[in-house]
């Protein structure tokens, strides 16, 4: 049960807070008036030394600082965590240390502090190229801020990456191609692009349920969207090694990587899900949402985990399919079998034919057709 | 056992929704027999279809006490008997087993369809008819305008109707005076051999077959053992009971009773509705003339989605089929649909109450093949053969003509829907066959193919005149018609379950219809699908449904696997509620909505 080792092993932590909360985010983030630093860099030492007693000897291939906002921490707990970690874990020489920030000014300030405490890649939430849009999208930075900040990091940082959210409200093809071709313009070696995804749950979510949430594309214009975004960026060579992920060869997100190849990985913070093998048996772990509950967990019972779950074969190979066929590299099928999974030859043969996927002697993959729709193509090779 | 003279049996006639039930409830509840505190609207609807839809399907009876103004106790049967056309054939069974009916109208809305074809069943059965004329507390009731109607239309004589609020209770007391004045008291000889009818059998989860009995002659007590005289079995009798509504034991039921016994009956097929019971040994020697059974009308093949529920599906059909006599079924199997029941019923409500049934206590989800009437191929070789099931059409080659049942309707409309009515009647190639006032309602009659009407006709009345025609039928016979049967073909394999009998004319209207239905109804795949109607070899209508576009989740990591994971979960939950056509997947309700005409 060393499958863990094709994917890599990688570390987690979640900041949950936020300045303000977006209405599309979904995400397990706060808004808190005042928060005690200390008090929360006790605790995430405390899980590291657990989870490091637990994964003992194993090398780290990748931490990442999500949120929220993490670009909130002071560079003061960020390098004190990555102490403790250091000391917990042998890294591998190319360990990929990122951080999730906000492109404002305040966030900006703090870069440095980053880099000095040993992160190496920042990846930034610009989310719009114009400032009437990142209104809508509730942000608090503008346009400008947000060049200044990524200037910031392009002087501190080689790898950098940032986030933009399209397909948004009254967006049409040709403002999107402009968009995106300036996003180029400034990239350096990763690009994540997401299609605005109406959640349950957020302001979003529920000013869409009363229908009042206007102007946001068809399922044509989205598809036409998403194809753009692939040609436009293939051809400034950062093409997409992933769903919404884009790359220059080399530069993908190791730490993204750990979770499509079904790699090992430990959740720390808030809400954080891990995957650790331990003992040959796969447990899926989870912590608890509420930043309040998980912190008092952490210092009272000396852990903050909801009870861990053992994955069986069945749900071990649905997930590596699921996440696998994101990437562009597919799915390695002799990892996918040896692990018990299934597949159905008439069913596969039938994607192929109608151009959803492609395969060799030992690998699955999705076309780029087929990545349009792959919760299709999953739920048709998942079979029963 | 009570004196013949001191019981009174009776059922309840009216037009869907003029009070029948509440009546019934105010019965119960000034009777005292359920205690008010027990008491819930619609004590006799006791099914969950029945309650929810506000429709009574099984004839139900009650046991009420009266003690009455004469000083004596009288015993009143009701029987509740169900007011909606599919269901007229219960309806008479169950009043031959009393002899008086309360004749319900609405004050305000008067004498409607199922009114007269309700009181035409009380005539034949010989009752004595008590008018009574119901929500007078309406300030739209006209208990005057009313009374004459029913004299001028059904020809009965209203003058001393009883005006009554079954909501408030008003004149329900005046009902029960009526009652045990003006309705007959049974007859019947205690000393002669036991004879009774057998009204009505139904399967209980927990004490089995139940049978219904109204006894004629004689004395039928707990533990005899008595014959069924068509089947010839013999039981001994369990239990004996009546109902107020709940099963109470009683020791013997003599004539002009009601009640109910309990043998170890496997089934109700074991039991014919109208079979004479009588006991094993001295019996008696001539049995009541019994009823003829339910000619189902309206076929249709029912599959379950998902082909491992064959089993499951025949177990709940054959329960279901325990209570309800009405309802016929046989295997079938389908190219496309695996293995299957092909089941008849009285009309298109008993199928969805059927239906709905079989999904909701069984929990099976099925596909509904299209409706079809009962056509007669006449072979040139001279011979006849029944289609119940488009699929079975024989080879044109061999087929001289083909007929088709013909109904008569009766349909009451306010005036200013008769022009919708006529215009729905015409399109449905309907013919004319009277038109006349009553009041302000016209009432119009159509010689109509049953096949227009055995969809969704009913839906389409009720629509155009925002519900306020009144619609009633009966099959008049068989004729001669160009009918063709229409097939449908998805992604360019024909499914058998949606290929249907139609009207040359109509074809290329009904076949449109049907593949823009489909058009919406089939959720879009990843390729694109051709969707054709088609007579022979012959397209005539056709659609293309695009190829889906875009379904991918656009983030997910670590976090979202766990989540991701249960949507696709549900995602493939989802397709078990579909059908697979080649590599087409169609959704269970595609197959009875794709029927439904706008038009
Ligand atoms: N205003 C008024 N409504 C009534 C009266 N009797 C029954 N209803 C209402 O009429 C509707 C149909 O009654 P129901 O007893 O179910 O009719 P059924 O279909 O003949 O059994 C219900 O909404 C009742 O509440 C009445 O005397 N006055
Ligand atoms: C953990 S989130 C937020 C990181 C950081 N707090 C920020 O807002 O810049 C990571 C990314 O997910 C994307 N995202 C969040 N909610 C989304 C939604 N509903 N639809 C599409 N993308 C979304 C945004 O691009 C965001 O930058
Ligand atoms: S998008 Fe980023 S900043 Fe906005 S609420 Fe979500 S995590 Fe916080
Ligand atoms: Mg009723």
């Amino acid at each position: 049960m060393d499958d863990w080792r094709n994917g890599g092993f990688g570390l987690y932590l979640h900041w949950p807070f936020c300045q303000s909360k977006c209405p599309y985010c979904d995400f397990n983030s706060h808004v808190a008036a005042s928060i005690d630093q200390g008090r929360w860099q006790r605790a995430y030492l405390a899980e590291i030394d657990r989870i490091g007693a637990e994964t003992q000897g194993r090398v780290l291939n990748s931490v990442f600082f999500g949120g929220g906002t993490p670009s909130l921490m002071e560079p003061e707990l960020v390098a004190a965590i990555l102490e403790r970690v250091r000391a917990t874990w042998p890294a591998a020489n190319d360990c990929e240390i990122t951080l999730e920030a906000n492109p404002g000014s305040v966030e900006a300030g703090r870069f440095a502090g980053y880099r000095d405490a040993g992160v190496n890649r920042i990846s930034m939430g610009i989310q719009a190229l114009n400032d009437a849009d990142l209104h809508r999208l509730g942000r608090l930075h503008s346009v400008a801020e947000a060049r200044a900040a990524f200037d910031v990091a392009r002087g501190l940082f080689d790898r950098i990456s940032f986030d933009l959210i399209y397909a948004r409200q009254d967006q049409g093809l040709d403002d999107w191609r402009h968009e995106l071709r300036e996003a180029l313009a400034m990239a350096a070696d990763h690009l994540s692009l997401y299609q605005l995804t109406i959640e349950d749950g957020t302001a979003f979510g529920d000013r869409f349920a009363r229908g009042r949430l206007r102007g946001l594309p068809a399922e044509e214009l989205s598809a036409d969207m998403y194809a753009v975004t692939q040609e436009i960026c293939e051809a400034a060579g950062l093409p997409a090694y992933e769903v919404s992920n884009h790359a220059r060869p080399g530069s993908e997100s190791r730490h993204n990587l750990i979770y499509w190849r079904a790699g090992d990985y430990a959740g720390i913070g808030p809400g954080a899900h891990g995957r650790l093998t331990l003992g040959g048996v796969k447990l899926a772990t989870e912590a608890p949402k509420a930043p309040g509950d998980w912190l008092q967990r952490v210092e009272r019972g000396g852990h903050g985990e909801v009870p861990r779950v053992a994955l069986d074969a069945r749900d071990r190979a649905f997930e590596y399919l699921m996440m696998a066929l994101r990437l562009r590299e597919g799915l390695d099928l002799t990892r996918y079998q040896a692990m018990g999974g299934q597949l159905n030859s008439s069913k596969i043969n039938e994607l192929v034919e109608i151009g959803m996927i492609a395969r060799d002697d030992s690998r699955l993959w999705a076309t780029a057709q087929g990545r349009m729709v792959l919760n299709a193509v999953i739920t048709e090779l998942a079979g029963d | 056992m009570t004196q013949l003279d001191l019981i009174r049996n009776f059922s309840i006639v009216a037009h869907i929704d003029h009070g029948k039930s509440t009546l019934a409830d105010r019965l119960i509840q000034l009777t005292g027999t359920v205690a008010d505190r027990d008491m819930k609207a619609q004590m006799l609807d006791s099914m969950d279809i029945e309650r929810e839809r506000g429709i009574t399907i099984k004839a139900n009876t009650v046991r009420l006490e009266y003690p009455a103004k004469d000083g004596n106790t009288y015993i009143l049967n009701l029987i509740d008997t169900p007011g909606h056309v599919d269901f007229a054939y219960e309806v008479s069974r169950s009043m031959r087993a009393v002899e008086g009916s309360l004749l319900v109208v609405d004050a305000s809305q008067g004498v409607e369809a199922q009114t007269l074809a309700n009181v035409y069943q009380a005539l034949d059965a010989g009752h004595e008819i008590v008018p009574v004329l119901n929500k007078i507390d309406l300030p739209a009731a006209e208990p005057d305008r009313i009374r004459q109607q029913i004299e001028d239309v059904i020809g009965l004589d209203a003058s001393d109707a009883v005006l009554i609020s079954a909501k408030s209770g008003l004149g329900i007391p005046d009902v029960l005076e009526a009652i045990v004045k003006r309705l007959p008291a049974p007859k019947g000889d205690r000393n002669a051999p036991l004879k009774a009818m057998l009204v009505d059998s139904w399967y209980d989860a927990y004490l089995g077959v139940v049978v219904m009995i109204r006894v004629m002659d004689g004395v039928m007590r707990k533990g005899d053992r008595v014959r069924m005289m068509q089947t010839n079995a013999v039981y001994g009798i369990d239990r004996l009971s009546v109902l107020k509504p709940q099963m109470v034991d009683i020791d013997e039921l003599g004539p002009g009773e009601i009640g109910v016994l309990t043998a170890s009956i496997k089934q109700v097929r074991d039991t014919r509705v109208g079979d004479t019971i009588t006991h094993e040994r001295k019996g008696c020697e001539v049995a009541l003339p019994g009823f003829k059974p339910a000619q189902p009308v309206v076929f249709c093949g029912l599959f379950p989605v998902d082909a491992n529920e064959f089993e499951p599906l025949r177990d709940a059909i054959e329960k279901l089929a325990l209570n309800d006599a009405s309802f016929t079924y046989e295997m079938e199997t389908s190219a496309a649909l695996g293995f299957g029941f092909r089941c008849g019923f009285l009309g298109l409500l008993h199928l969805e109450v059927v239906r709905d049934r079989l999904e909701r206590e069984y929990d099976i989800d099925l596909i509904t093949t299209a409706p079809s009437v009962v056509y007669h191929i006449y072979m040139k070789d001279g011979t006849m053969q029944e289609l119940h099931n488009p699929a079975d059409m024989p080879d044109l080659t061999y087929v001289d003509h083909i007929e088709e049942p013909r109904i008569k309707a009766t349909i009451m409309v306010p005036d200013e829907y008769l022009g919708d009515i006529l215009k729905l009647c015409q399109d449905r190639r309907g013919i004319q066959a009277d038109l006349s006032y009553a009041g302000q309602r016209a009432m119009v009659v159509y010689d109509l193919p049953l096949n227009e009407v055995v969809f969704d006709f009913y839906d389409r009345l009720k629509s155009v005149t925002k519900g306020y025609a009144s619609f009633d039928y009966n099959i008049t016979g068989y004729r001669e018609d160009f009918l063709v049967k229409m097939s449908v073909l998805v992604n360019d394999e024909p499914v058998d379950a949606l290929s249907m009998m139609v009207h040359r004319d109509r074809a290329d209207m009904r076949g449109r219809a049907m593949v823009e239905k489909l058009k919406e109804l089939i959720p879009r795949h990843m390729f694109k699908i051709p969707i054709q109607a088609a007579i022979g070899g012959r397209v005539i209508a056709r659609e293309t449904l695009s190829a889906m576009r875009k379904d991918v989740t656009a983030k997910c990591y670590g976090g979202d696997a766990t989540r991701k994971k249960k949507l696709l979960e549900k995602q493939k939950a989802g397709k078990k509620k579909m059908r697979q056509f080649g590599k087409v997947e169609i959704p269970q309700q595609a197959f009875i909505n794709a029927l439904k005409m706008d038009g």
